[in-house]
């Protein structure tokens, strides 16, 4: 091999190990990994199976929220969400039909939510104000209308 | 490993100037389908264009997820399959000597099969019975004539695969002790990455027909989807390989430089078949279901592809530096003035060269677990894939024409022809820059991709994209005449341009190049290192999977 190839191999080499030892750290040692909640659900039968039969927001702790949510053909539930600046959410979501994304704009909320998959992201609102969620995953007819907001107050 | 040139024309000058009239019917039909396709297709992009900026509005008959899904078809699955056979055909025909008549007969039989598949899948589409877009993620079902036209393209694919594998074969048997062209070598490469990264998907496919039918109650999603990604983005390092064929091989030729290394050409191509596959997983990097490790080992199997693309990289720039300085080039950088930028066979792959730093880069940001986040399902990644596939494959299978068509049609590239290809480049550049540009700011502002004209009920962040969209429609309106010229261009090469002869380039080694060593012709080890590879990547999350998956999904129409 060419010297200057060997050098240019060796640099891009070590440059992408350095690249994986950052993502290695970011998400083992910051627990920064990506939404990969791992429980199962029956798609057909959301609403009979807790505690999706109950969809809402809930108080579970000091500055601690969980929202329940299902998705589906073409709306989140619940929408319009009201929650207090710098609390903490986890919004635990399965989807009644379809596969759905979701996702806050302006945040780095995303998440896929699949049928017959429980899905599961936290994140901690500091800055109040009105932010759009919207579906990212094309669903049908009407995926341009699926949206809500949360109001972070 | 090639004769001098002139010893080449003595003894069999079909081998440089023009290919047998049978094998150079096989190219035409596929590269007029390929441009035909393009057209129709560029058509569609721009009516999308200029849907999702809100600046007019789609018929009821045919609505924006319609438009969408045929656009995804017919550009990512016909437009590149038919051009990469048209011109692998060729190029694979011209370095061995022709064509064997059975693999004649299987690339028409793939051409029929195609056909036959196209208007399946077209024709469901413009009936409304399949807005499911390229990727036809179940449970959203469509008609199953759409499924069985999927059936159909893959078939025809697959019959052009076997002729390859046959002739490639055939070759090695009569020349002991040879390594084939480095252009068979490049063709090899791509059918075999063909044949296998489509048979997860195809096992898909399979079992969604009994199940659109009605006949088989549910499907499994999560599985359904992980094996469509086995082949989705194989696709794309298909074109990957068809395009750095022609950088590796024409280029040097046409540059009046050598091929910097045979064997190095060889290694990147064994690499991208062997490493390819599970690259396609980092499009389910915030999917459920698959754990956290399973994920980081998978950016590590996606990340791995940029090796062999570095390696490209230094390989191409060693080529222009060299040939630059044997022209006359001095001082850092004198070089690059003596390459033929006047000469669109030059201009429009090194465009596509220089797309693949700032592609590359997007690539690697979209496979890491943690940015993946922040741009998964926005127009970042429409970005990604217009500067990656519309500009680094797309415009080099643009440059490709202008000494493929007329080759295989035996006529000029006329200078004039020359000039409508550099202004066509220019087009095109502009217009990718203008859209894919805006489609990545705006995708980190969060604009979803996939999804028709909305502001969302008139949300201040939804209408702060408004304007980006704009420039997205004015770069649509400007690649839709980059196509119009295009296709002009190769119908009147193909048809009406002055009957003459015109060089397939293949680049030739240095004079003290080292031979090519035999073990890179050792396609079954290839292969068996390449399916370890998907094994390590898909065995446990697929198992996992089945084992602890839920009970299955019916099929639902949503639209």
């Amino acid at each position: 091999m060419h010297r200057l190839e060997e050098i240019w191999l060796a640099l891009s080499g070590g440059i992408l190990i350095i690249f994986m030892v950052i993502v290695g750290y970011q998400g083992f040692a910051l627990g920064m990994n990506p939404p990969s909640n791992m429980e199962t659900i029956d798609p057909q039968k959301v609403d009979e199976i807790e505690p999706f039969d109950e969809p809402g927001v809930y108080k579970r702790g000091e500055n601690e929220y969980e929202v329940i949510m299902t998705l589906q053909t073409f709306s989140f539930n619940p929408g319009d969400i009201e929650i207090p600046a710098g609390a903490e959410v986890t919004f635990t979501m399965t989807s009644k039909d379809v596969t759905h994304g979701f996702q806050v704009a302006g945040t780095n909320i995303n998440a896929m939510v699949m049928p017959g998959r429980i899905q599961k992201i936290t994140h901690t609102f500091d800055e109040p104000g009105n932010y759009l969620v919207l579906c990212n995953e094309y669903c049908g007819a009407g995926h341009q209308l699926m949206s809500t907001e949360i109001t972070v107050k | 490993m090639a004769k001098p040139l002139k010893d080449v024309i003595r003894d069999d000058p079909k081998k440089i100037f023009g290919l047998n009239t049978a094998d150079a019917n096989i190219s035409k039909a596929y590269l007029s389908t390929a441009f035909i396709t393009l057209l129709i297709g560029g058509i569609l992009g721009l009516l999308q264009g200029l849907q999702r900026a809100g600046l007019m509005e789609l018929p009821a008959f045919l609505n924006y997820y319609q438009v969408l899904t045929a656009h995804g078809i017919l550009l990512i699955l016909i437009f590149t399959a038919a051009f990469t056979i048209g011109y692998l055909y060729a190029g694979f025909s011209h370095t061995i000597g022709g064509l064997l008549p059975k693999v004649r007969k299987m690339a028409w039989t793939g051409f029929g099969l195609i056909l036959v598949g196209v208007v399946l899948v077209v024709a469901t589409i413009l009936f409304n019975e399949a807005s499911v877009l390229y990727t036809f993620y179940p449970p959203m079902a469509a008609s199953p004539v759409f499924y069985i036209g999927l059936v159909f393209v893959v078939l025809g694919i697959w019959s052009n695969c076997f002729g390859v594998f046959i002739n490639y074969n055939h070759w090695r048997k009569n020349h002991k002790g040879q390594v084939t062209p480095l252009f068979a070598f490049f063709t090899m490469g791509v059918f075999v990455l063909w044949f296998f990264g489509s048979l997860g998907v195809t096992y898909e496919v399979l079992t969604l027909i009994p199940w659109s039918l009605g006949w088989k109650e549910t499907v499994n999603v999560m599985v359904s989807r992980t094996l469509f990604w086995s082949f989705g983005h194989t696709l794309v390092n298909i074109w990957y390989i068809v395009a750095t064929s022609a950088w590796y091989v024409a280029i040097p030729k046409i540059i009046g430089g050598r091929l910097f290394s045979d064997k190095l050409a060889r290694v990147v191509v064994i690499l991208l078949v062997i490493l390819n596959i599970p690259g396609g997983f980092h499009h389910q990097i915030i999917d459920p279901g698959i754990t956290e490790s399973i994920k980081f080992l998978h950016v590590f199997m996606s990340v791995s592809i940029a090796f062999p693309s570095l390696m490209t990289a230094f390989a191409m720039f060693a080529v222009m530096e060299r040939a630059g300085r044997k022209h006359g080039g001095k001082g850092l950088f004198g070089w690059l003035k003596k390459l033929p930028w006047g000469d669109v066979r030059f201009l429009a792959p090194m465009i596509a060269m220089i797309a693949f730093i700032p592609g590359g880069a997007g690539g690697l940001i979209n496979t890491s677990n943690q940015i993946n986040q922040v741009i998964h399902n926005t127009l970042w990644v429409v970005g990604h894939f217009h500067i990656t596939v519309g500009v680094s494959v797309v415009l080099t299978f643009f440059g490709i024409c202008y000494f493929l068509i007329p080759f295989i049609s035996k006529r000029k590239l006329t200078p004039q022809m020359n000039k409508l290809g550099i202004i066509q480049t220019i087009v095109w550049t502009v217009g990718m820059l203008l859209m894919a540009g805006s489609q990545h700011m705006v995708g980190l502002l969060g604009d979803p991709r996939r999804t028709s004209y909305t502001t969302y009920g008139d949300h201040e962040t939804a209408l702060s994209w408004i304007p980006y969209e704009y420039v997205m429609g004015i770069g649509a309106t400007l690649l839709l005449l980059g196509i119009i010229i295009q296709v002009y261009a190769v119908f009147n090469m193909m048809f009406f341009a002055p009957k003459g002869e015109t060089e397939f380039p293949i680049g030739e080694s240095e004079d003290d190049a080292l031979p090519t060593p035999l073990w890179t012709e050792r396609w079954s080890l290839w292969i068996i290192l390449m399916l370890m590879v998907v094994a390590m990547a898909y065995v446990v999350p697929i198992v996992d999977f089945v084992v602890n998956g839920s009970p299955g999904s019916p099929p639902i129409k949503t639209w």
